[in-house]
């Protein structure tokens, strides 16, 4: 199945992207959509311990199962105020 | 009113929007952009958002709030993109019919804010650095691990 991956803050720059779209097993789960980090900059496997996942702009459990089309949100450390 | 915006909050604005004739007190939060942040020099800021999760979850909070205190109306206003220090990055107005929950119901919203909105700082230092909220830290870390 196609997901959408985005991501933001520090996991969009030391990723160097913003977006991709990837296809994952049937029976992915959101923590799976971090493999699109994998040998990238080594400073994201630090933070890709403090990140949390959303799906379709709501946050979820890693587990949570991924369907066809889902926009997957890679969240750093929130940070406003 | 729960806004995004990248021009200036206007804070007069921002109050008037809470205003209503039942009100017993409005309970106003601005929070500014700090000059300096864990001994550093800061010269100017950036904030990024998730937007329509953010205001989803800005929405949301709001709605806390009213479920658990009898508010009139929220407020919560935050700034995106370049902001220089000194200038409210966010500003959340509260009506109520007595102080108590208008106080109770600002520190509620700033809190929950502060905790799940999709909002991230990027800090420029007066040195030239320029590094995300939390990204020093790591920084750190990851030397102390090269030793």
């Amino acid at each position: 199945m196609k997901v959408t991956v985005r991501l933001f803050a520090v996991a969009k720059d030391l990723a160097g992207f913003r977006e991709r779209e990837v296809d994952l097993p049937d029976s992915s789960t959101a923590s799976d959509v971090l493999s699109v980090l994998d040998g990238l900059d080594p400073r994201l496997d630090e933070w890709r311990k403090v990140f949390r996942l959303a799906v379709n702009e709501e946050y979820v459990t890693p587990g949570h199962p991924l369907k066809e089309g889902d926009e997957v949100a890679v969240i750093p450390p929130v940070s406003g105020g | 009113m729960i806004e995004l915006t990248s021009t200036p909050i206007r804070i007069e604005e921002v109050l008037e929007s809470v205003r209503t004739p039942e009100s017993g007190g409005i309970d106003l939060f601005v929070g500014t952009t700090r000059s300096q942040s864990n001994g550093r020099a800061v010269s100017t800021l950036e904030y990024e958002a998730y937007g329509p999760m953010a205001l989803k979850i800005m929405e949301r909070i709001a709605q806390e709030a009213r479920d658990r205190w009898p508010l009139q109306k929220v407020s919560v206003v935050h700034r995106l993109g370049r902001v220089d220090v000194g200038e409210p990055s966010v500003v959340i107005a509260v009506s109520s019919a007595h102080r108590k929950e208008a106080f109770e119901a600002c520190r509620f919203l700033i809190d929950r804010l502060k905790q799940d909105v999709p909002i991230w700082k990027r800090e420029h230092f007066a040195d030239g650095a320029v590094e995300w909220s939390g990204e020093r830290r790591d920084r750190i870390t990851a030397e102390k691990g090269e030793r």
